[in-house]
């Protein structure tokens, strides 16, 4: 008890530094967190929300009843039922395939530009700022941009297959060409973010490595593989986290390109809890539990890969 | 110390003057505003209507309102109609950004009465020649025994058809089953255009359902007959069509809007659409205006040929001001008139909703009116019920499976009837 008075007395400025913050963040994350894990035990919708019914006359007067039936604590309801479901295991399926292939893709051809990039050749700065467009356009008018290239009737890409001899395909009939779109859409938009970041790695790589391991015989291959990949290996583990997280809940990509078609199989786990929450009935409840399960996931992922880090002796 | 007592005088002032705005009597509402000289207030009006071909109409009846009662100003926002229900609902659950009218869709005012978002208009000016309006589209506005809304225009879907492409492939009357339908597509193809194109969402395949005397759910009986036999043969008359190549495989993504390019572009004889749609045909370019446009009654199956009715109303946000009362409800008299819709009809081909406008000469004799007034007639009331506006994101999945992807009509009707079940209405039993 001393103790605490003696830091408070002594370090009081520090705790007062700290309050704001805390404040700020307890509002801005904490509360909608717990809130948001709350709701999620309840069957709260949008009809069962208030706490009493009213009906008002223009002009006239205002008559309210409480609701007969107000949303009540359920407890694992919602999440029994999302995980039995067969739905959550598409979505799931579906945010997997999304998120493994976008990253990989991202990262090997951000990792191939940014090598090119890195060496002395001529027009290097145009090309670095051409790179950068499909960062800087806004990420919905590419969705549009491309949804359009894959338009059946009018498309670009139909077209040219047809202009080569070929049979048009129908993209979004198929639950695989139409996820393939998305994934196109979004290895074009990710690809720039993974090239700087990784540019910024190889920069920071001693040209000496390289002098050294070509003095001792390495080839092109031998250099890459003994000297760039291990001095990138901070970089690109930081990268690959943030891309995963990012492209696990990257929304507007599927919701613009796919919306979901054929028929709800291109759904993610985000866009199929903002379907759950914003659209049809409106069942808050079930979208905080999908909500809870996809940061958990994401929790789990993170500390896991963390963990092989740190087994691998980095420090993060 | 001296801001710290400024900041807090003002906060003060602020509450003060925030008391006064929330005590403000309401007491001025209800007596009838005689003068249109002295109703004022700031209105906003959500249309919802076709922002390009439809809008500057409905702006035009707004400056004609200013212009009658000067005090008032009237904001129009177009809000794309996909998006407007849930928008509208965000917006009147936050509290924040609804607009104080909106175009309501006839399936959304049950809904949203029954959260409570609307006021009622009984006893209001608005509902004065209540009986001017025809009962079906009036009969969407009530819930629980109270009135939300005024009628602003009916639809229903028919048969468009290109007339020359029709007079091309020597086809003289417009098919009136679903099997001339294929036989007109047979013909069509021989001048190198497609038969019908078929929309592969939910509110279009209605007529397919209909035409065999199937329906979603059965209110009387509170029983979902979504996967009915008949609505199986109906759908199935609908994948016919696409897999004996009478209409092209849809695509799955923005089949509307391809469906509407290829009619106005003349790559398609016939497509099944409303009204709303008849201002764009007729702006087309290469469509060859609106004396090209043909309009018949949807073809029917082996019952009988039916469309669902459509349309839309007038409904005022509940969370709207009271003080502004007078300029909404006569902002709602004004654009819900005789003379107004007159002037749609007129302008876009819309259909009025109340009978003195139809003595009006401009739409007694405007064809496309003329053309839909028996479509309209004959249409199927839909059931109006708060859970209305839900059934068809589930029928739109239907649709998609069916049409575009083959699966079996009898197994993705029954996935209805399932979400029906356990999301839309649980309290109806399945059959």
């Amino acid at each position: 008890m001393s103790a605490l008075r003696t830091s408070l007395s002594r370090h009081w400025y520090a705790w007062a530094m700290v309050v704001p913050v805390t404040l700020v963040l307890g509002v801005l994350v904490l509360y909608p967190l717990v809130r948001g894990v709350y709701i999620s035990f309840t069957d709260l919708d949008e009809s069962n929300q208030r706490t009493e019914i009213c009906t008002k006359t223009l002009g006239g007067d205002e008559t309210c009843e409480p609701n007969p039936d107000r949303y009540t604590f359920i407890g694992l309801d919602n999440y029994v039922n999302i995980v039995t479901g067969d739905e959550f295991w598409l979505l799931f399926t579906n945010t997997l395939v999304w998120t493994v292939s976008c990253v990989t893709f991202h990262f090997v051809i951000g990792m191939g530009l940014a090598v090119l990039l890195n060496r002395e050749i001529r027009g290097r700065s145009i090309y670095r700022m051409l790179l950068i467009v499909p960062w800087a356009v806004p990420a919905f008018v590419s969705a549009f941009a491309w949804k359009f290239m894959f338009n059946e009737q009018n498309g670009l890409f139909n077209a040219a297959l047809t202009a080569i001899g070929l049979e048009p395909v129908s993209w979004f009939a198929d639950r695989w060409t139409s996820m393939l779109t998305a994934i196109l859409t979004n290895v074009w938009l990710g690809v720039p973010f993974m090239m700087i970041a990784l540019l910024g790695g190889l920069q920071s790589i001693s040209n000496d490595l390289y002098e050294a391991a070509e003095l001792d015989g390495a080839g092109a291959w031998q250099r890459f593989r003994n000297v760039t990949l291990p001095g990138l290996q901070p970089v690109s583990m930081t990268v690959v986290l943030l891309g995963t997280i990012w492209t696990f809940n990257m929304f507007p990509i599927i919701y613009l390109v796919t919306d979901g078609q054929p028929a709800g199989q291109t759904e993610i786990l985000v866009t199929g809890a903002f379907k759950a929450a914003f659209e049809g009935i409106r069942d808050y409840s079930e979208a905080a539990a999908y909500g809870v399960l996809i940061l958990s996931m994401l929790v789990v992922f993170a500390s896991i890969y963390r963990r092989v880090l740190r087994r691998q002796g980095e420090v993060w | 110390m001296r801001r710290a007592l400024t900041a807090l005088a003002a906060t003060t002032s602020l509450a003060v003057a925030l008391s006064a705005c929330g005590g403000d009597d309401t007491s001025g509402s209800n007596d009838q505003a005689s003068n249109p000289e002295d109703v004022s207030g700031e209105l906003t009006f959500w249309d919802t209507s076709d922002a390009t071909n439809e809008a500057p109409a409905f702006k035009e009846l707004i400056k004609r309102f200013e212009g009658e009662y000067p005090d008032v100003d009237v904001t129009l926002q177009s809000v794309p109609f996909a998006e407007a229900q849930n928008k509208f609902k965000t917006a009147a659950e936050a509290d924040e950004g609804a607009p104080d009218i909106l175009r309501a869709e006839v399936a959304w005012v049950p809904e949203f009465a029954s959260l409570g978002y609307l006021y009622a208009l009984d006893g209001t000016a608005a509902l004065e020649d209540a009986d001017d309006f025809f009962e079906t589209p009036m009969s969407s506005n009530e819930f629980d025994g109270k009135t939300y809304g005024v009628p602003q225009v009916t639809d229903s879907l028919a048969l468009l058809y290109n007339k020359q492409l029709f007079e091309k492939a020597g086809i003289n009357e417009p098919p009136t089953t679903w099997d001339e339908v294929a036989s007109a597509a047979d013909q069509l193809e021989k001048v190198g255009a497609d038969g019908i194109y078929l929309n592969p969402a939910g509110y279009f395949l209605l007529p397919f359902m209909y035409g065999e005397g199937g329906d979603l759910v059965d209110t009387d009986a509170q029983e979902i007959v979504v996967n009915s036999d008949a609505n199986v043969a109906g759908v199935s008359t609908a994948v016919e069509l696409i897999e004996n190549g009478a209409a092209p495989k849809p695509p799955a993504n923005d089949a509307y809007a391809s469906m509407m390019t290829s009619f106005t572009e003349g790559k398609v004889g016939m497509i099944i659409n409303g009204p709303w749609e008849v201002a764009n045909i007729g702006n087309a370019a290469d469509f060859g205006g609106l004396d090209n446009l043909g309009i018949a009654p949807v073809p029917g199956g082996s019952e009988a040929a039916g469309a669902p009715v459509g349309g839309h109303n007038y409904v005022v946000y509940s969370g709207m001001d009271e003080s502004k009362a007078d300029a909404a409800l006569a902002f709602v008299q004004f654009m819900s008139s005789a003379e107004s819709q007159a002037f749609l009809a007129e302008e876009l081909g819309l259909l009025p909703t109340r009978t003195s406008a139809y003595e009006i000469d401009s739409v007694a004799s405007n064809p496309v009116v003329s053309a839909f007034k028996p479509v309209v007639d004959a249409a199927v009331a839909r059931p109006w019920i708060p859970e209305g506006g839900q059934f068809f994101a589930p029928l739109d999945q239907m649709a998609v499976e069916t049409m575009v992807q083959g699966a079996a009509p009898k197994a993705a009707l029954d996935k209805v009837a399932t979400t029906y079940k356990s999301d839309v209405v649980p309290d109806y039993s399945t059959n």
